[in-house]
């Protein structure tokens, strides 16, 4: 046992032993003493000081009077409770100094509980100061450890009781029963596991968004269909000349808004910002080429974790995600030039149709939204 | 002689049991006809006398845990309540409840019915305030009431264990605080989740798979808040339950702690009795607790979900933020660089988002889980410990704890950059990077500062034991020096300052043995010398009789106000190098 290497606590000896500043490391701890000899002595509890109401009749009363207020205030408060809760309606609202306006039920009901609570609470803790037994008392601590006789005893009944039950014996028992514990809780697992899926390539529906289709071909390819840019949220398609330069609209590709089910599922890949911005402005050819006119679509899911890219700059073409403000720069192809994403925004490729609205002229050509494993192999 | 015969007593087994002796309920009886029929059912009295008379030593600092205790109550007592209105579900409803900017929009019946439970529930509003203050308390108190073991080396040997239980109690509860944060499904809870869902994408090789086993496919599916509610309100409940019952019981078994002074000892406790003292004090604290939760709800506007409307993926809003305990991780997700997605063989790691949420989270449990191992292993210390450390007693480690928790401030910092910077009208940028340098220089200095002070606080404490309290009482001498007059302390008060224990540092035994043999483990006795010299090779010594003999004897209770005490500088400081 290591514990015996160790000067106990108590050991006065031992420290007396230790002469020095460093100490060996097979001894473990060790207390410096400094080379001197000894230490101060515990001079024990200070003499017990009376309390007021201890010694004065007049002031014990007095606290007994305090406590019995404290604990009367909380009666008030809890009727007080009573009366908002049945003569104030819910939606009455009042003005208070500091607070402005609020729900008076609200203010009231919180005030007159809490008014009952605090009363309570005050009332027995200044009881307990004022007229409860202050003198401190003394309890021994004994060692956590069992005595060596219990510790050896209880050694004696597990192995005992293992070798009643012939475990020692019989390893087959003890192999057999180790296998069909170990294993038990295998199946419970495959069915939670198991069934919370769907688990059929997850990453193939994390790179598809309603862009590329919602209807699917024979072999469950989606079809595109050049579908229109629709405003969020009023569904409505755009032509180009209602999107003046420097304005941005939020964007759903035709038929989302329509949706009767899973139409957040499919907004928190869809969704796509547009701007437009003077032609020469940009950088990159890409952006001109897959613009209509300065007209540009990006992808509004932040590369980084998700949220939609909401704040767009129209002096510096940036978009800013609130979150943790990962920015990206319109002119050359959304890069990201601060924050903590590391791709740029997915451009939509949009053209006008034959009516003249703007449509997308292909799905997204790389997964939008957070990066993900096997996001590259797509 | 036949069986029949043999008289046997009615209340025994066989017929050489010895019959039980009469309890002697008449006095039991006495003490109240209740615990007297439960008494006579259980045997319970001895246990719960037990119990009633237990000492507890009092300080401010141990109310710490007890209101996280009271505010977990709290929280079960207001949730309990919540789960009578809200309805866990994300099927999509058209609203037509009292709000009325809110009236015919599409959102989930989650949202919904927190809006019933807020405008149209007597008193709704404020069981969700309450529940939501009180659960920001609890992780507050837990929070404080950690550190408060920390720094007074509470969690030495014996209580490692409820050091470890405590952590996970910790881990435990910010993700009961987040599931519950969650569950409105308004658009700040949305866009959390909608983050995690991102974290979770990260993770290596299974990061989708995982993503569609918890929201059931695409995000967000309709399955994540049912699943969360389940976790918020039974799952995790239970657990936190169950380890703090086991947590206080161990309170119990190792007995309090206590701060050094005059008459404690490392085998007793000194304080109050339970029944009546403390079972008022801490009966009414819980109530003050209570009240200021109440109060708090009364007065304190709490996630008022109806502004910002109910979640979809393509709305946001600026200055969104998560409750408190979660910006560390936020501003760590703010702080991590691009750069650090990269894709190898076509596979893409994105430690930008990993290394701030995922790997942080669980790194941090993991170290503060494993600290009172490793400073026990750094000291080879394996003595049971039950007297508390005053900080300054410890530098090393109270600036370790100072470092850490100036790392946690500056992340969690970062996550309020944008509120930052428009008040204080710096950029972003500038700002963002400024915490990006400090978050890995200002944790070593703090450090280093902390230990410089702790050490001072220590030379000061054996300087006012050596030369006494000054009184500010200057007095001149007829040849025209000043003194100021320093008054000897009283035992009790020396007491306080010179009953610590100042460790040296382990010294290296020969890496070879007599015959030149390689000893075995002589490198890691290697690392474990160093980091205790990096512990305790700067130490003040507590004062010893013969020094204060000495200092007596020097006449130095008259110190010189010009002249300073060079001799006893240079004892004080023997220690380091
Ligand atoms: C559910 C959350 C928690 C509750 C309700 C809780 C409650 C309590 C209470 C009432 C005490 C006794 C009074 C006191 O010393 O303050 C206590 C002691 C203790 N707690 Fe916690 N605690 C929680 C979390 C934690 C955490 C996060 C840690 C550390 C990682 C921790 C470590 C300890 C230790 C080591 C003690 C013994 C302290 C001593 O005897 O001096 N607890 N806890
Ligand atoms: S989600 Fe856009 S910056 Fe984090």
């Amino acid at each position: 046992m290591a514990d015996a290497n160790h000067p106990s606590d108590y050991d006065a000896d031992a420290y007396e032993r230790e002469v020095g500043t460093a100490v060996s490391l097979d001894t473990g701890d060790h207390v410096g003493d400094g080379g001197l000899p000894e230490r101060f002595e515990n001079p024990g509890l200070p003499a017990h000081q009376p309390r007021m109401a201890d010694l004065d009749d007049g002031a014990a009363k007095r606290a007994e009077r305090q406590v019995a207020t404290l604990f009367g205030i909380s009666v008030v408060g809890t009727l007080g409770f009573l009366v908002a809760y049945f003569a104030v309606p819910t939606d009455a609202r009042m003005f208070f100094p500091g607070l402005g306006d609020v729900s008076t039920s609200n203010f009231l009901l919180g005030v007159t509980l809490a008014l009952s609570l605090l009363g309570i609470g005050a009332g027995a803790i200044h009881w307990a100061k004022t007229l409860m037994p202050d003198v401190e008392e003394i309890e021994l601590r004994h060692p956590m450890r069992s005595a060596p006789e219990d510790r050896e005893k209880f050694g004696d009944i597990v192995l005992g009781g293992g070798e009643t039950a012939q475990l020692t014996r019989r390893p087959l028992l003890k192999y057999s029963m180790g296998g069909a514990l170990g294993l038990f809780a295998i199946p419970l697992l495959v069915q939670l596991v198991g069934s919370l899926g769907p688990f059929d390539q997850p990453f193939r529906r994390l790179a598809t968004t309603f862009w590329d289709g919602h209807e699917v071909d024979g072999d469950g390819n989606p079809i595109f269909v050049r579908p229109r840019l629709m405003r969020d949220p009023q569904n409505t398609p755009v032509r180009p000349e209602e999107v003046p330069i420097g304005s941005v609209f939020h964007i759903q590709p035709e038929g989302l808004l329509d949706l009767e089910s899973h139409i957040l599922e499919e907004k928190a890949k869809a969704s796509v910002v547009l701007m437009r911005l003077n032609p020469s402005d940009f950088v990159s050819e890409k952006a001109r080429d897959w613009g209509y006119e300065g007209i540009v679509a990006y992808s509004k899911i932040c590369t980084h974790v998700g949220c939609p890219v909401g704040l767009y700059e129209q002096h510096t073409h940036h978009l800013l995600c609130p979150c943790h403000q990962s920015t990206f720069d319109v002119t050359d192809d959304c890069k990201v030039i601060f924050g903590p994403a590391k791709r740029a925004l997915p451009q939509l490729k949009i053209t006008v149709d034959d009516e003249g609205y703007l449509v997308a002229d292909q799905p997204f050509q790389e997964p939008v939204g957070p990066s993900f494993w096997e996001r590259e192999r797509l | 002689m036949s069986d029949t015969t043999t008289a046997r007593p009615a209340d025994a087994l066989r017929a050489d049991d010895t019959p039980p002796e009469q309890t002697s309920s008449g006095t039991v009886r006495r003490v109240g006809g209740v615990t007297g029929w439960v008494d006579d059912r259980t045997g319970g009295a001895k246990g719960v006398n037990y119990l009633l008379r237990k000492v507890f030593p009092d300080h401010w600092s141990f109310m710490l845990g007890e209101i996280a205790m009271y505010s977990l109550i709290i929280c079960l007592i207001t949730g309990a309540f919540l789960t009578f209105w809200f309805v866990p579900s994300m099927g999509l409803i058209t609203y037509d409840g009292s709000y009325v900017p809110m009236q015919g929009v599409l959102m989930s019946e989650a949202y919904a019915s927190t809006l019933h439970i807020s405008f149209d529930i007597k008193g709704g509003l404020l069981i969700r305030q309450m529940h939501h203050w009180a659960a920001l308390m609890f992780i507050a108190a837990i929070t404080v009431h950690m550190l408060r073991v920390f720094f007074t080396g509470a969690f030495r040997k014996p209580r490692e264990l409820n050091w470890v239980i405590g952590t996970v109690l910790a881990l435990l509860a910010i993700i009961e605080g987040f599931a519950g944060y969650s569950l409105p499904d308004d658009l700040l809870s949305g866009t959390g989740l909608r983050a995690t869902q991102g974290f979770i994408l990260t993770v290596p090789v299974v990061g989708s798979y995982i993503a569609f086993a918890l929201f059931g496919g695409d995000f967000p599916g309709e399955l994540i808040i049912p699943r969360l509610y389940a976790v918020h309100v039974l799952l995790l409940p239970a657990i936190l339950v169950g380890l703090f019952i086991v947590h206080i019981v161990m309170v119990a078994v190792n007995k309090h702690t206590q701060y050094p002074g005059p008459g404690k000892t490392n085998d007793n406790v000194v304080g109050y009795r339970v029944m009546p003292v403390y079972a008022a004090k801490a009966g009414g604290f819980f109530f003050l607790v209570f009240g200021v939760t109440a109060l708090l709800a009364a007065v304190a506007q709490i996630n008022a979900v109806w502004v910002h409307g109910p979640y979809d993926p393509s709305a946001v809003t600026a200055g969104a933020q998560p409750d408190w305990y979660m910006w560390f991780s936020d501003g760590a997700l703010r702080l991590l660089p691009g750069w650090l997605e990269f894709v190898v063989f076509g596979f893409t790691f994105s430690l930008n988002i990993a290394l701030g949420s995922i790997v942080l989270l669980p790194l941090i449990y993991v170290v503060l889980g494993i600290y009172p191992f490793v400073e026990r292993w750094v000291t080879g210390d394996t003595r049971e410990h039950h007297l508390l450390d005053r900080p300054r007693n410890a530098p090393v480690r109270t600036g370790l704890g100072m470092a850490a928790i100036t790392f946690y401030t500056i992340l969690a910092l970062a996550c309020v950059n944008d509120i930052i910077a428009i008040k204080t009208g710096m950029s972003i940028n500038d700002l963002t990077n400024t915490f990006r340098v400090s978050l890995f220089l200002l944790p070593p200095l703090v450090f280093w500062i902390t230990k410089r002070i702790a050490l001072s606080l220590q030379r000061r404490d054996r300087d006012t034991v050596l030369h006494g309290r000054e009184t500010g009482i200057v007095i001149r001498t007829p040849d025209g020096r000043f003194y100021e007059r320093h008054e000897p302390l009283d035992e009790y008060t020396r007491w306080k300052l010179v009953s610590f224990e100042s460790h040296a540092p382990l010294e290296l035994e020969p890496a070879t043995d007599a015959n030149g043999v390689a000893r075995k483990g002589a490198r890691k006795d290697r690392v474990r010398a160093a980091l205790s010299r990096f512990y305790f090779t700067d130490r003040v010594e507590p004062v010893t009789p013969a020094e204060l003999a000495a200092a007596h004897h020097h006449g130095e209770e008259h110190e010189q106000l010009e002249v300073p005490a060079v001799a006893t500088e240079q004892r004080i400081t023997s220690g380091q190098h």
